[in-house]
């Protein structure tokens, strides 16, 4: 049994718990002898303290003492038929696990159909299915909503997925991977490559010109330069992005980390990691293909 | 010019009594502030310093600690000497765990808001300060234990064996809780590991209750209702067997707290079934204080003190019965992790162990500072105004926590939660807000006795307590 690292433990403890019931037990025999005198009225022990303290000497009420037995005898029944006693493990043989596994099963048994009839179907006729959509909307707030928010607009470093912008693409079969294996956004620090401070605020200028933005046109110039030799592999000429690697589009105006020129100077020049984990596992594929559809259905609104 | 080993000392006593009630409003300040910041997350104004994680490790420590830590050193220090019949041991010792005391709360009003902490809660204080708290504690032990030693009477008095079993099981809790690994000056890593780190930690965290915050103020209990009711203690039996029976129960009702987790299902099975039989050894106390009253309940109509006192223990059986129960684990699966763990703790807290002192502190200023209670009539508003903020803060924290427990498990037929978290602690606000309140105008009270206090204060009188000869037993 790992929780001892020898049999002396299990001992140790079984008798200090036995040791104690017996204990207990024998303080209230010894303390339940006194008698009430003939008139009811139990009288001082004799001993006074500080001039006028004094104990009278009543006998343990009744009530109180049976409350007493009556919750050691549930102790008793309790260590016999769950595990307590060092390493017996009860006669029930529960445990924590087995209770968590049989809860799972269960829940399993009840509600698996009720997504497996799904997994089948097209995503993009799922996205109109009103019931898929409301056990969606439900999966998500249980499982996404934590990064991605209630209402789906994400947060700082977590994508928003009503905006019609994907880093990896809107299919929904992409969405679907996407969730299923999980995304590992890397942009690597670029402080080193383009020569320090300067060679970061160049380029986060010429960044800020993509998005059309008021620049310095000769700073934007050199970033320019910059930008051809370091950055095009994967955000493109034209800095459309790549959702082949995960490059966000730098024309749009939407920022994952945030679009001011401290925020873009910082992503340049520390770089990104962003984690979508892989849910295969987790969730299971029918839960994932229902909340693919969701998600889909999402950035079909107001298209 | 007396002779000082015929009076007793209430030099210490009466610093400690003052402070008491100038840590309870601190404390408590920081605990309305911060359930505020519950209601209103402004209310941390973006500062590092005023946010709730660094406030409330601060708040539990000035209230336990420094209003809990100054009543007990203060009553203790004073019922020792009346009920041994001699002068407190060792006056020097006494005094230094005074200022040493001092010391380390002030320490924690300046390390906690710095985020300087170990994490472990309830312990939150670095290393060095630690080890004043052992050096203080280990002092107040001598104090204390060396004036039982030099007593005139036999017999021990019942208050000071709960007062004994407080400082000598603090004393082995401390020592082995904060052992750990200094990195910095500032910084330590706890010496255990993993799940018995979690476990070191609350066999601490709930003996800290079971002790401090139990053991040493059923003391209290045990001295200052039987002297205001001027009533003899109901049953000696029942105090040796619930004094025997609750000091071995409580050091095992830790894993009650760490239900459904990674702690071995052995332990977890222990700690439940202990945390059940302390029902009936916690309930012995609260039988022995109610029916000492008993054949003088008309006292309760006029003394304001009694009032804080019966309200205290009917407090603390309420909150014994409601801990067995939540420690149950089919209750803990509901009740752990809500807003009814704060209700319960508070009911124990603000019902028993402030109420307790408060009638304490109200029974010994007088008698300090020989002069009466400034006004009567503000000691019966702070009681129903702090038992109006009690009931307010209980209510809502029952309501809301065993609402969240059923939002958290509440399932749709499709299998999944029904509620997001955020829904949660949306429906959580009203009584975030109610609690608030509550809080409010517990704090008022404390404002209130403050201002009584130091009415009376102004109005001291020199006092010599001569040292009285043991009655003789009958």
């Amino acid at each position: 049994m790992s929780d001892f690292n020898s049999e002396f433990w299990s001992w140790f403890i079984s008798a200090i718990v036995v040791g104690g019931f017996v204990w207990m037990l024998y303080l209230l025999q010894i303390n339940n002898k006194v008698e009430l005198p003939a008139d009811g009225k139990a009288k001082p022990t004799g001993h006074i303290w500080d001039e006028d303290l004094e104990e009278l000497n009543n006998p343990l009420p009744r009530w109180w003492l049976y409350m007493f037995y009556i919750t050691i005898v549930f102790g008793v029944v309790y260590l016999i038929l769950y595990p307590g006693m060092g390493t017996f493990k009860g006669v029930l043989g529960w445990t924590q696990i087995s209770e968590y596994e049989t809860a799972v099963a269960k829940a399993e048994a009840e509600f698996g159909p009720l997504y497996e009839r799904y997994l089948n179907e097209d995503l993009a006729v799922l996205a109109a299915d009103d019931d898929a959509l409301k056990t969606g909307e439900r999966l998500f707030v249980n499982y996404c909503s934590t990064c991605h928010g209630s209402d789906a607009r994400g947060a700082r470093g977590f994508p928003n997925l009503r905006d019609h912008d994907w880093l990896y693409g809107g299919e929904p079969e992409t969405i679907k991977a996407t969730i299923l294996h999980g995304r590992t956004g890397a942009m690597p620090s670029w402080e080193g490559a383009l020569g320090g401070e300067e060679g970061v605020a160049q380029v986060a200028e010429y960044v800020e010109q993509l998005v059309g933005r008021e620049v310095d046109d000769e700073v934007a110039a050199a970033g320019k330069t910059k930008y051809d030799m370091f950055c095009v592999g994967c955000h493109q000429a034209d800095g459309t992005g790549s959702q082949a690697v995960g490059a966000p589009n730098l024309t749009d105006n939407i920022w994952l980390y945030g679009g001011s020129k401290k925020v873009i100077k910082q992503s340049i020049a520390k770089g990104r990691n962003g984690r979508m984990p892989a849910h295969a596992d987790f969730l299971g594929e029918a839960k994932v293909h229902i909340l693919a559809a969701y998600i889909y259905s999402l950035s079909q609104e107001n298209k | 010019m007396n002779d000082e080993s015929m009076t007793y000392n209430y030099t210490v006593v009466r610093q400690f009594a003052v402070m008491t009630v100038i840590w309870g409003i601190v404390g408590m300040t920081v605990g309305v502030l911060i359930a505020s910041q519950m209601a209103w997350p402004a209310m941390n104004f973006d500062t590092p310093w005023l946010s709730f994680g660094r406030l409330r490790p601060l708040h539990t420590n000035a209230v336990v600690f420094a209003f809990g830590g100054s009543a007990l050193f203060a009553t203790s220090y004073y019922v020792v000497q009346r009920t041994c019949h001699v002068r407190l041991f060792a006056p020097k010792l006494a005094a230094f765990t005074f200022w040493g005391w001092m010391t380390v709360i002030l320490l924690a009003v300046i390390t906690l808001p710095l985020g300087i902490t170990s994490t472990k809660e309830y312990a939150e204080l670095e290393w060095p300060i630690d080890i004043l708290i052992t050096i203080v504690w280990v002092s107040y032990a001598v104090v204390f234990f060396g004036t039982i030693a030099k007593r005139k009477v036999k017999h021990i008095y019942v208050a000071n064996w709960f007062f004994g079993a407080f400082i000598l099981t603090v004393a082995m809790l401390h020592v082995v809780n904060s052992a750990s690994v200094p990195v910095t000056f500032f910084k330590s890593y706890s010496a255990y590991a993993g799940v018995q780190d979690a476990m070191i930690q609350w066999w601490y965290g709930h003996n800290a209750v079971g002790f401090f915050l139990t053991a040493g103020f059923l003391g209290i209990m045990y001295y200052f209702l039987p002297k205001q009711a001027e009533r003899p203690v109901y049953s000696y039996r029942l105090s040796v067997v619930h004094f025997w029976a609750l000091s071995f129960t409580y050091i095992w009702a830790g894993p009650h707290h760490l239900h459904y987790t990674a702690l071995p299902d052995w332990t977890q099975s222990l700690g439940m079934v202990f945390s059940l039989i302390l029902l009936a050894p916690s309930w012995g106390g609260m039988i022995n204080g109610m029916m000492t009253l008993s054949g003088s309940w008309e006292k309760l109509r006029t003394d304001p003190i009694l009032k804080f006192m019966i309200v205290s223990v009917s407090f603390y059986g309420m909150s014994t019965f409601e801990g067995p129960m939540m420690a149950i684990k089919t209750v803990n699966a509901l009740s752990h992790y809500t807003d009814w763990t704060i209700g319960h703790v508070h009911s124990g807290a603000l019902g028993w162990v402030a109420f307790i002192t408060i009638g304490a502190i109200y029974f010994l200023i007088p008698r300090l500072f020989g002069a009466e209670m400034y006004s009567k009539k503000l000691m019966e508003i702070h009681f129903w105004i702090a038992t109006i903020g009690i009931v307010l803060y209980i209510t809502s924290m029952w309501t809301s926590g065993i609402m969240q427990g059923l939002m958290w498990r509440a399932v749709n037929d499709d299998g999944t939660l029904t509620y997001s978290f955020v829904e949660s602690v949306q429906a959580m606000h009203p009584f975030y807000v109610v609690r608030f309140l509550g809080g409010v105008l517990f704090l008022t009270g404390m404002l209130i006795m403050a201002y009584n206090v130091f009415k009376t204060i102004a109005r001291r009188q020199p006092v010599v307590a001569t040292i009285p000869a043991p009655a003789a037993a009958h």
